[in-house]
């Protein structure tokens, strides 16, 4: 049961990267995107593709938490002994983005829009960046078991977080845009997309360079993972790779459906590779999935949660999906007039 | 390298600022859809367009709300872990578990705060309402879960420990429904309701003593205040149950409550006052008898107290600690009781006259009771957390044994002091900047808000910038 939940956490860990990870490289764009006017597009298009459940993007992440701390107890506790510095950037620049986005979109005055949006597009960045190097001090096994405090400062500022840090901004980038690609495509906005679709390209090839490059980090610095990586995991890789390069002639063609389609997978299959590489490992050669698994009493309490969440969230989330599609109803035009008060009959 | 200091105290104090904060934000989290909801009832109902008017309003500040919320409930999560590591890895597979479901709540709770925001213009009046539902019944929910693992802190089960100390077995049923569960969460939905009531009713108070005394206002005054008046009442009834089981099940936490240092009968209620480092008890209007009577009515002042000397000193609270619960706890029960004498006030003349009271004077107490409803709220989550000290879970783990050994958190408790004061004003200001341009605004638009849809798009005819004439702007490529 316990490699259950372990494949329900890292279904969780890979949903936080493709959801909450585009959410993150849209704050990306919207940072580069320059001044109030110029910038204006762009983060017009940015706020529709964001759109309505940025919060429940990032609720993969409180899913992942609880997960970890009620089935891996141990392991957690070891993972927040040691990386105290990265994770309390991570929680400040959650702070800051989440306010900031929300202000942003209550707020009118262009003074304010721009310092809600510095605040909201500079921790987009922050974030994915630290839990970049989270994921690489637990990848190359610089989190030790036992409740025991590791290095506060060179478990996470080492050449695999680093790869990792800068790893997980380059993809969230290139997530992002590809998804703002297909976005402006369908508001019908030619420039948009051609200005989208150009970052996409930069984002995968930066993106696919690194991930390249980062193989002879891992090599050096990660054994046990780049193990790992070259053998059990290696399928993942490889259609990972396939994806990507496939995604990226398709975006260099157009701004088709098929980017999307394949940036998709081609991220999926990277942060799965991470898990199946480091399996049988919650933290490598120290903490194994079975022995830090929790008693079978709370496994059995979050099999039922998650599989609760299945049923009840997913159609909410269809629900909100096609809301956001549906046109307004008829007399509530776009015109905005002055509000027709409901009638029984309407 | 840094300063190091010892980080419990340091832990101690992040975890209650940040608690502190986010509770204020909880009540409208839970509360303030129903209020909502009130409003469209009766605007659906009777085709009140000032009633639509507010619940649209509403519902747009309980977004903000909810979005700040959100965030600094991700916060406690993270801070589970880093200031509590031990406790988390010694517990975690217990104490977890409500939150798996507080989680699903939540999830569910903010889906459908997006899906009534989009519905005001896309769905039927009442289909649209009935979307709103769902939110009541996952913040009440929520709320619970939540609650569950604190009331587990305070009376522990579902769990078998080996020799070692180490969880061996949970029984999820049992820890969630722990003993001390079902009044400590009725006590924290109930009083969600009051404060966001008392909130809500005490900004149309203001707005009415300021000239404003349109049917708008009236009726946003009125729905606020009666909910909160309702609930005021029940609260007095459950919060006396739930003082009689403390007395019972965490009779160290009691005896703090009381000021009780030797366990005797016919003890006094002592009404401020203050506990000296000799046992002693100074100062104060002591009510004899009164504790013991109100412990147990049926055995009436004879009822034995048991007092703070009854457990090893290692085991008890400071006697600072004793001082903060017994004046917490009178905060709260002065506090609760002047809300309840004004709403008194409020439904005797409902009664009397059918109307609500609009004086001067009525509305100037009322101005303040969301302020005061929310020092009676953090009064009594003091009670309840200084009074389990020193335990972080009752009778099997202290404070001191769970904090992190991280030296620098005194650092991160001055950023998070920092972070928040700017948030906590950011907040006021932008409900503050919302409420000023509704007045000069008519027709609804749901795209200012998050969790609302994005609005239309700049006129895509228009070049991007002011100088973006030229199509092919080399800057447009991001080569950093």
């Amino acid at each position: 049961m316990s490699t259950t939940v372990a494949v329900v956490l890292f279904v969780g860990v890979t949903a936080y990267a493709l959801f909450g990870g585009a959410d993150f490289g849209a704050g990306f764009w919207d940072l580069l995107a320059g001044g109030a006017a110029r910038g204006e597009r762009p983060r017009a298009i940015i706020d529709h593709s964001i759109g309505p459940v940025w919060e429940a993007n990032h609720v993969w992440l409180i899913f992942c938490f609880v997960v970890l701390w009620t089935s891996f107890p141990t392991a957690f506790s070891s993972l927040t002994l040691t990386l105290f510095v990265p994770l309390t950037i991570a929680a400040f620049g959650i702070v800051l983005r989440g306010a900031g986005f929300a202000f942003r979109k209550v707020v009118r005055r262009t003074r304010d829009r721009r310092n809600f949006g510095a605040a909201f597009a500079s921790s987009s960045v922050l974030v994915p960046f630290c839990m970049g190097a989270v994921a690489g001090a637990i990848a190359s096994g610089r989190v030790p078991a036992g409740g025991v405090a590791g290095d506060p400062w060179h478990s996470w500022v080492n050449p695999t977080s680093l790869l990792g840090g800068v790893l997980a901004v380059a993809v969230v980038a290139y997530l992002a845009a590809v998804y703002l690609v297909s976005d402006a495509h369908r508001l019908g906005d030619a420039t948009m997309t051609e200005y989208f679709r150009r970052r996409a390209v930069v984002a995968a090839v930066v993106a696919g360079t690194v991930a390249f490059g980062g193989i002879f980090i891992l090599h050096a610095d990660a054994p046990f993972l780049f193990h790992g990586l070259t053998h059990r995991a290696l399928p993942l890789v490889v259609a990972s790779a396939v994806f990507g390069v496939a995604s990226l002639v398709s975006l260099l063609r157009g701004p088709r459906r098929e980017p999307r389609a394949l940036a998709v997978p081609a991220v999926a299959c990277v942060v799965l590779a991470w898990g199946v590489a480091q399996w049988p490992y919650v933290i490598p050669e120290t903490m194994t999935v079975s022995a830090t698994a929790a008693p079978s009493g709370t496994l059995e309490a979050i099999l039922f949660a998650a599989a609760l969440a299945a049923v009840i969230v997913l159609p909410a989330l269809g629900l909100l999906f096609v809301l956001d599609q549906k046109s307004l109803l008829a007399g509530e035009g776009g015109t905005d007039d002055a509000v027709v008060p409901h009638s029984g009959t309407a | 390298m840094v300063l190091a200091v010892n980080p419990v105290a340091w832990a101690r104090s992040q975890m209650a600022f940040t608690l502190a904060f986010h509770i204020i934000l909880v009540p409208l989290g839970v509360s303030w859809a129903f209020l909502t909801l009130i409003a469209n009832y009766r605007a659906v109902r009777h085709d009140d367009a000032d009633a639509l008017l507010l619940a649209q309003r509403w519902s747009k500040y309980m977004a903000v709300t909810f979005a700040v919320g959100a965030v600094t409930g991700t916060v406690l999560s993270f801070e589970f872990g880093l200031l509590w590591p031990r406790f988390m890895g010694r517990f975690g597979g217990a104490f977890g578990v409500p939150f798996a479901f507080e989680g699903l709540f939540f999830f569910t709770e903010a889906i459908f705060v997006a899906i009534y925001i989009y519905g005001w213009r896309r769905l039927s009046p009442w289909a649209h309402f009935w979307t709103g539902v769902p939110v009541v019944v996952s913040g009440v929910f929520g709320t619970i879960s939540v609650v569950a693992a604190n009331s587990w802190m305070n009376s522990p089960s579902g769990f078998t420990l080996d020799s070692s100390g180490k969880v061996t077995k949970v029984d999820a049923m049992s820890v969630i429904f722990n003993k001390g569960m079902p009044l400590e969460a009725a006590h924290m939905v109930v009083a969600a309701y009051i404060v966001g009531g008392f909130l809500v009713a005490s900004v149309y108070a203001v707005g009415m003593l300021r000239g404003r005394t349109d049917h708008y206002h009236r009726l946003g005054f009125t729905i606020a205040f009666t909910v909160a008046a309702i609930a005021t009442p029940i609260q007095m009834g459950v919060g006396d149950s739930l003082t009689r089981w403390v007395y019972s099940n965490q009779p160290v936490k009691f005896a703090a409550i009381e000021l009780v240092p030797q366990t005797s009968n016919d003890v006094p209620e002592t009404l401020l006052g203050h506990l000296n480092s000799d046992g002693t008890v100074t100062g104060g209007l002591r009510i004899p008898g009164m504790a013991s009577w109100l412990s147990d009515p049926s055995t009436g002042t004879a009822t034995v107290v048991q007092g703070l000397n009854t457990v090893p000193v290692t085991d008890e609270p400071t006697i600072a600690q004793d001082n903060t619960v017994h004046l917490a706890w009178d905060t709260m029960i002065g506090l609760g009781t002047l809300l309840f004498l004004l709403s008194a006030w409020y439904g005797l003349a409902w009664l009397l006259r059918r109307k609500v009271p609009t004086n001067r004077w009525f509305l100037r107490v009322a101005a303040c009771c969301g302020v005061l409803s929310v020092i009676t709220m953090e009064a009594g989550w003091v009670v309840t957390e200084v009074g389990r000290q020193p335990w972080i879970v009752y009778d099997y783990m202290k404070v001191e044994d769970a904090a992190t050994g991280n030296t620098g958190v005194w650092i991160t408790f001055l950023a998070v002091v920092a972070l928040y004061a700017g948030l906590g004003v950011t907040t006021i200001l932008v409900l503050r900047g919302m409420s000023r341009r509704f007045r000069g605004e008519t027709g609804f638009d749901e795209t200012d808000v998050p969790y609302g849809p994005s609005g239309p798009l700049p006129d895509a005819t228009e070049p991007p910038g002011v100088a973006g004439a030229g199509a092919d702007e080399p800057h447009e490529v991001p080569a950093r």
